[in-house]
């Protein structure tokens, strides 16, 4: 821990005025929030596209949005839920506030980095958004932007929308590496004494590794997103092949569409596990604070992380059978999607098994990682189904698959999102959330979702196809499905203004909640044992924390506190046998 | 805090190794990243490559097959590497500024040479009528050179940097701008070396024979 004793002696450099403490700030605790409230505005224009589809699918006409609205609406939902909400607030946000507190350093190894990282960022967002403003409005291409439709006329938003998503895409990645190259270092030069690799929390194994995984799949979004720019722009045929449009030759030859897809889902994948595994981490922790136990399988858990993130590069065509491949390649891609399944049950286990015989406390941000175990074991299990050929095809383009990813991609970690954002938000702010409101908040939001995604289930089984803008006069579709439709859109609605609870909560809390105090949870990792709540810039006073222990001494017998901080020294209490680094 | 002056340097030394070793690791997983990027690149090439429209440039009838001007930028690019290296083992003695500043000012200007000879082939393919729209072959030779061309400019903004340090050290030896200046060069020189090994392996690939591209790509199972 040579970094940690030379650290100590660093100039911290305190910025004095507004702007650099607020605006154009290097600290990470700062640049962690204006990740996350971007992040968060960009989720909220989400929310309403989605709204506005589900309008149209549950009651056909009653707002003013025709096909080409609808694709745009699709588009930008994806898109803006996948990358521009949960990559960037899961990495960005929980990755930028947590690591440097959690290894017990003083900030960011490359703190001009991190805030340049940000924004270009929000460069990216701003671009984005840009495309609802331009003729022909943001790309209807489907989130995945597939070739040769993404930029062939016909597709909504060809004309300046595609163009300006790719661009917000390449700096979104510039963005995302330059803020990854600060995790990974961080993690692995910065950690404080005594703070081994295996007594760091498994929110910063989690965020660890799927910023590894982010450096190295971003770039094939990267790739293709450049190679479709050049397509669109200048005319080369890297993804467009010979082809007629509106009765005229295209000047394109040659180009091959799968090629693409083969690009985009080699980032596709992994990138679902750029949300899910930070998200792993983080409900590890929230589940041990909360059940007063350390958690099941510490090292177990962790090894279940990298296996989960060396896996998924090798499952990308399980998005692609549709698309049709070698049976033999079906077969492998089918076996890895199913193997990834085996740590990935491994770790539900553990936290089922840190649950027994825990001291539950049904806490809000208790009832959030609860709620995200059920619907991640929801939406994995469906995931065995779609991982499967010959059940997939048939169900690939119905409303089981957007079920099914809805359940695992998007409802699961955003409830992490919400436990995460109510157990540390005493520590961001030094109030405590409204308990009552984050109560209620949960029960809508929880029971909602369910409402909401389990009925697309059967609606998908009985055949309704996805994508779709209307639902007139298909005979195969009975009427009971468009009933489901419309009671689905009314609880959608529903849950969606119920986040406005949230929200309220978030901002009246910040400056009417209770006191919190320094550790809230009496929670054992490091984060919580700043000397100031909110930390101050440098985080830890004159000298940095000596970590003797794991994060997870809970319950440990004969102490007079049920938790043991990770700067208890061993003779202060016994070293749990759990940390196998004494 | 520190008593005397060579406690200082110790203090200052150790801070440096920690410096040097944080932004190393940084750096190796750019590196790490920019690999995996021009990875995918290879594979889509050499997918791409096995469409029947495909002229590959290096055909006895197409300008590539004449390799003299790459290879002289590759040689280029070769003094550049070469120099940095000479400049990050010389500067660890403080009598050898002088030398440590000629090797950085060769550095940069080999590697600015090795730019414009780039944008040379690229004005030479141009003029045939080989652009960038009239086939994929010519597509990636444009974006393949042209983005490892942006990533050694991106080095190059550092490197003047640490060359401009070099030459104030040649003046005035100062300790800590030694050390900034040799933590500089050190980061320099592994990015160089990989950059030169990377357009080894991008020349490799885009004067490669339609046979090769073939194999590689019955090896991969396409």
């Amino acid at each position: 821990m040579a970094y940690a004793e030379d650290a100590e002696h660093d100039d911290l450099h305190q910025p004095r005025s507004f702007y650099a403490k607020y605006i154009w700030s290097q600290d990470h605790k700062v640049i962690a929030i204006q990740y996350s409230l971007t992040a968060i505005a960009m989720g909220l224009v989400a929310l309403v596209l989605s709204a506005m589809m589900r309008m149209q699918i549950g009651f056909p006409g009653s707002i003013d949005m025709d096909s080409t609205a609808y694709y745009q609406a699709m588009t930008m939902h994806g898109m803006i839920m996948v990358i521009y909400l949960l990559t960037a607030l899961f990495l960005g946000g929980f990755g930028n506030y947590l690591i440097p507190l959690m290894v017990g350093a003083r900030d960011m190894v490359f703190p001009f980095v991190n805030m340049l990282s940000y924004w270009f960022y929000l460069l990216s967002v701003i671009v984005l958004l840009c495309s609802f403003f331009v003729p022909g409005g943001p790309t209807g291409a489907g989130w995945t932007l597939y070739p040769p439709q993404a930029i062939t006329s016909g597709t909504p938003g060809t004309e300046w929308g595609i163009i300006l998503m790719l661009v917000s895409l390449i700096i979104f990645i510039i963005a995302a590496t330059m803020g990854g190259l600060n995790y990974v270092t961080t993690v692995l030069q910065a950690r404080t004494h005594g703070m081994t690799l295996f007594r760091m929390p498994l929110t910063v194994w989690g965020i660890f590794v799927a910023t590894i995984l982010a450096l190295l799949a971003f770039p094939a979004l990267f790739v293709s997103g450049i190679m479709m720019l050049l397509d669109k722009t200048i005319g080369t045929s890297f993804f467009m092949p010979d082809m007629f449009s509106f009765g005229s030759q295209l000047e394109y030859q040659g180009g091959s569409p799968i090629l693409f897809q083969h690009l985009f889902w080699f980032f596709g994948h992994p990138e679902v596990y750029i949300v899910a595994l930070p998200a792993f981490g983080l409900v590890s922790d929230l589940i041990s604070v909360h059940a007063r136990k350390c958690i099941f399988g510490y090292r177990m858990m962790v090894w279940a992380i990298v296996a989960i993130g060396v896996l998924s590069f090798v499952v990308w065509a399980h998005h692609m059978y549709v698309s049709g491949m070698n049976p033999y390649f079906g077969f492998f891609f089918a076996v890895t999607t199913l193997v990834i399944a085996v740590p990935t049950a491994l770790k539900v286990y553990n936290w089922t098994l840190t649950l027994w015989h825990g001291n539950i406390h049904l806490s809000v941000p208790m009832l959030f990682a609860l709620a995200f175990i059920v619907t991640f074991l929801v939406g994995g299990l469906t995931g065995l189904f779609l991982g499967n050929v010959v059940v997939d095809i048939p169900l690939s383009d119905t409303y089981f698959v957007v079920a099914h990813f809805h359940m695992v991609m998007g409802v699961a970690p955003i409830l992490v999102v919400f436990g995460a954002i109510y157990h540390w938000y005493p520590k961001i702010t030094g109030r405590m959330l409204n308990d009552s409101i984050g109560k209620l908040h949960f029960w809508i939001t929880f029971l909602g979702t369910y409402l909401i995604y389990f009925p697309m289930h059967y609606i998908g089984l009985q055949g309704m196809p996805r994508r779709y803008y209307l639902f007139e006069d298909y005979q195969f579709i009975p009427d009971s499905a468009h009933s489901l439709n419309a009671f689905i859109t009314v609880v959608a609605i529903l849950v969606g203004i119920a986040q406005l609870l949230f929200l309220f909560n978030l901002f009246y809390s910040a400056f009417r909640g209770k006191p919190s105090g320094g550790n809230p949870w009496r929670a054992a990792s490091l984060e919580w044992l700043t000397p100031d709540t909110p930390p101050k810039h440098g985080n830890w006073g004159p000298s940095l924390p000596v970590v003797h222990r794991w994060a997870y001494d809970y319950g440990v017998p004969g102490q007079a506190e049920d938790f043991v901080p990770q700067t208890a020294s061993a003779e202060l209490a016994p070293v749990h046998e759990g940390d196998k680094n004494q | 805090m520190y008593t005397n002056s060579n406690t200082l340097y110790l203090s200052r030394d150790k801070d440096f190794l920690r410096r040097i070793k944080t932004a190393k690791t940084g750096l190796h997983f750019l590196m790490a990243a920019i690999s995996s990027m021009f990875l995918l690149f290879l594979i889509a090439y050499i997918l791409r490559s096995q469409v029947s429209d495909w002229e590959a440039l290096s055909q006895p009838w197409q300008p590539l097959s004449d390799t003299g001007q790459l290879w002289f930028n590759s040689a280029l690019l070769a003094v550049a590497s070469i120099a940095l290296e000479y400049a990050r083992r010389s500067i660890k003695d403080l009598d050898n500024s002088k030398l440590t500043r000629d090797c950085m000012l060769l550095a940069c200007a080999a590697t600015v040479a090795f730019l414009i000879g780039q944008l040379l082939v690229w004005k030479k393919l141009a003029a045939m009528g080989f652009m960038a729209s009239s086939n994929a072959a010519n597509a990636f030779f444009y974006l393949l050179t042209g983005l490892h061309g942006l990533h050694l400019m991106g080095g190059l903004v550092v490197l003047t940097v640490a060359t401009y340090r070099c030459k104030r050290l040649a003046f005035e030896l100062q300790e800590p701008l030694r050390l900034r200046t040799k933590s500089s060069i050190e980061l320099c020189a592994t990015y160089w070396h990989f950059l030169l090994l990377l357009w080894l392996g991008l020349f490799a690939l885009l004067t490669g024979s339609p046979e090769s591209y073939a194999a590689i790509a019955k090896l991969c199972g396409f």
